[in-house]
């Protein structure tokens, strides 16, 4: 009951020209302290929707979210979030853009020589020391993201929430990065609940894996615990059973509950009888058609 | 892809991407070519341009004259400049004489109120070319800087809030097109009734063209800053909001430094219009300035009145130019953005 984290019976409603439409509903999830929480499910799910709600970013219709018994109704930097696209301010240098955040958390707790040594302190986390002045302009996908969560992990928060820190790096910056935050999780212990399209990031990362079905009206779908051993070594994993059977539990998922599949197979002997009522759209490109005598 | 390559060759047989091809050999030829393309061309242009114009010139025939070409033009140059010299020296001569004077005053044991009023005596010449070109840049400067100063604010007022934006909007809209010229009766009038005083900081005349470039300048740099504002990017705001800064720190350390390049864009904008504003106002009002001196000249009418003319519209165009280059210069040092192309 008393979890650390409770995601409790959360619904959301967006109005739109057609009407009301619910993304959300009734999503609950409990997450205790320092565990690794993957949400993972098709586009436009609502994954993204649920993390913003527990960011505070956007408030919840229905339901609510309570970290340590409190009801967050705001965003704060107890919940720091990471963006996909890195949000550094591109103004400011490395060492600049997490000072800031550093400089707004501990206005008054540290003294400045601390916040000083506590920016490098994160920053040498993620093995971001050699680039300090850079501007993000001057440095990689990989790297700016290494900045972010600096920035975030440099806020101390309760949990860290993740939104596809990953996706929009290339699959060799994406393991260095996965395995930086393994490396990162171990020393630090966090709460992390992240978000991610990427079956393998999600069982190699998580202790848990939650599967979303798909929207409107998006819930959570099954809940996977992934029991492997930490430290986790990825090519170790590849060949053990236990690690395959996961991802081929979660693949499974997310292709049965493919409830709206964005790509349709007709096959011409295929006569659609049944359902005669129901309308169905179907795309194909010119040069794949063949006209036959 | 076959195809695409037989075209290149096809359009790059032209002689002058040849000679370039032939000398980029090493990085030495690399600097030559470089220094081809920003100097030699250029300044082949500018030669085409004297010649085309000194050609063309002689064939107009106007009731001052034959318009000057290019010979004639330097040579007012030269004239103008002399006789900003042989004034300056009037000046420097008179108040040596004033000295001069209140020194004997001192000597003969007058008293000292007689003395002072030597000292105290103005110089009364007439305004020179070059006087009227720093009356001109001091006006603008002044109104545009006062420009800046009341729209920089409003802009970053408007942008971040939707409901002033909205109304807003279309009192900029409807005052953006509106003429210098229409402004400036009415700038005239309202200062004259309104700045009244026994001992006048600035002149009227520098008030009123002053204002009218402050009317001119205001808009592009209120649009600018409003839409540099409204366009921070929704990530760096959800940044902010994650990091509870209060209005003041976003304001300050996230709306305003991601709008700077914005904001420069309008001021850029701005001093290009304001000069133009400027011109035309003193012409129009008969206030000091490069304006004045073009419309003096007009009225003038004499031999050598075409070139002088022609001597301050190329004044007023390398002002202007040089005006644009030194807020590309601050916009350089200033704007985090170093890859919006810049010219």
């Amino acid at each position: 009951m008393n979890s650390y984290l409770k995601i409790d019976h959360v619904g959301i409603t967006f109005p739109t020209d057609n009407g009301p439409l619910e993304v959300l509903k009734s999503v609950n999830l409990d997450i205790e302290q320092g565990e690794f929480v993957s949400l993972i499910g098709h586009s436009g799910c609502g994954k993204s929707t649920v993390l913003n709600i527990v960011a505070g970013l956007l408030q919840a219709s229905t339901g609510g979210v309570i970290l340590e018994e409190k009801e967050v109704d705001e965003p704060g930097p107890d919940r720091a979030v990471i963006f996909q696209n890195h949000s550094l301010m591109p103004w400011l240098s490395v060492y600049d853009n997490v000072r800031l955040a550093v400089d707004q958390v501990f206005k008054r707790s540290k003294s400045k020589a601390e916040r000083d040594e506590w920016t490098r302190h994160n920053l040498e986390l993620v093995h971001m020391s050699h680039a300090l002045d850079r501007k993000p302009d001057e440095i990689s996908g990989g790297m700016k993201q290494r900045v972010g969560i600096a920035r975030a992990l440099a806020m101390e928060p309760k949990v860290l929430l993740m939104d596809e820190p990953f996706g929009a790096l290339d699959s060799l910056t994406r393991t260095h990065m996965q395995d930086s935050l393994m490396e990162i999780q171990t020393e630090l212990n966090n709460t992390v609940i992240m978000i991610t399209h990427d079956v393998d990031e999600a069982v190699l990362l998580s202790d848990r894996i939650v599967m979303m079905t798909n929207g409107p009206s998006a819930t959570v779908g099954e809940i996977l615990e992934i029991d492997l051993p930490r430290p986790r070594d990825r090519l170790a994993l590849a060949e053990n059973p236990q690690y395959n059977h996961y991802r081929a539990e979660v693949v499974r998922f997310l292709h049965e509950r493919h409830e709206q599949p964005a790509r349709v197979d007709v096959k011409p002997e295929e006569t659609v009888t049944e359902e005669p009522l129901q309308k169905v759209k179907v795309a194909a490109k010119p040069e794949s058609l063949r006209l036959v005598s | 892809m076959e195809t695409a390559v037989v075209e290149r060759k096809v359009f790059d047989i032209d002689w002058y991407h040849r000679l370039l091809a032939l000398m980029e050999g090493d990085d030495l030829n690399k600097r030559v070519t470089q220094l081809i393309h920003s100097l030699i061309v250029p300044i082949a242009a500018i030669g085409i341009f004297l010649m085309l114009w000194g050609a063309g010139a002689k064939n107009v025939e106007t009731s001052l004259g034959v318009l000057p070409g290019p010979a004639k033009v330097w040579e007012q140059t030269v004239t103008l400049y002399g006789e900003h010299n042989a004034e300056k020296d009037k000046e420097t001569a008179f108040y040596e004489r004033m000295q001069a004077k209140a020194e004997k005053a001192r000597e003969a044991g007058k008293p000292q109120a007689k003395i002072d009023k030597y000292l105290n005596r103005k110089y009364v010449g007439t305004a020179t070319f070059v006087d009227q070109i720093g009356t001109s840049l001091l006006t603008v400067m002044s109104g545009f800087i006062l420009a800046s100063l009341i729209a920089i604010p409003i802009g970053i007022i408007v942008g971040m809030s939707n409901t002033l934006y909205q109304a807003f909007n279309p009192i900029i809209q409807i005052f953006k097109p509106v003429s210098p010229l229409a402004w400036l009766p009415l700038v005239t009038i309202v200062v004259s009734a309104v700045y009244v005083s026994e001992d006048p900081m600035f002149e009227k005349s520098f008030l009123n063209s002053a204002l009218v470039v402050t009317l001119c300048c205001l808009w592009p740099t209120i649009v600018n800053t409003a839409v540099g504002v409204s366009g921070v990017s929704k990530d760096l705001i959800n940044v902010s909001r994650v990091l509870k800064l209060s209005w003041l720190t976003k304001t300050m350390k996230i709306v305003l430094p991601s709008s700077v390049p914005m904001i420069f864009t309008g001021l850029r904008l701005s001093l290009g219009i304001g000069w133009m504003v400027l011109i035309a106002a003193e012409m129009l009002a008969q206030n000091p300035g490069l304006g004045k001196f073009v419309w003096d000249e007009f009225q003038n009418g004499s031999s050598n009145s075409l070139a002088r003319i022609m001597v301050a519209v190329l004044a007023i165009g390398f002002i202007g130019f040089m005006l644009d280059r030194g807020m590309l210069m601050l916009q350089k040092n200033f704007s985090w953005d170093k890859s919006a192309v810049l010219r």
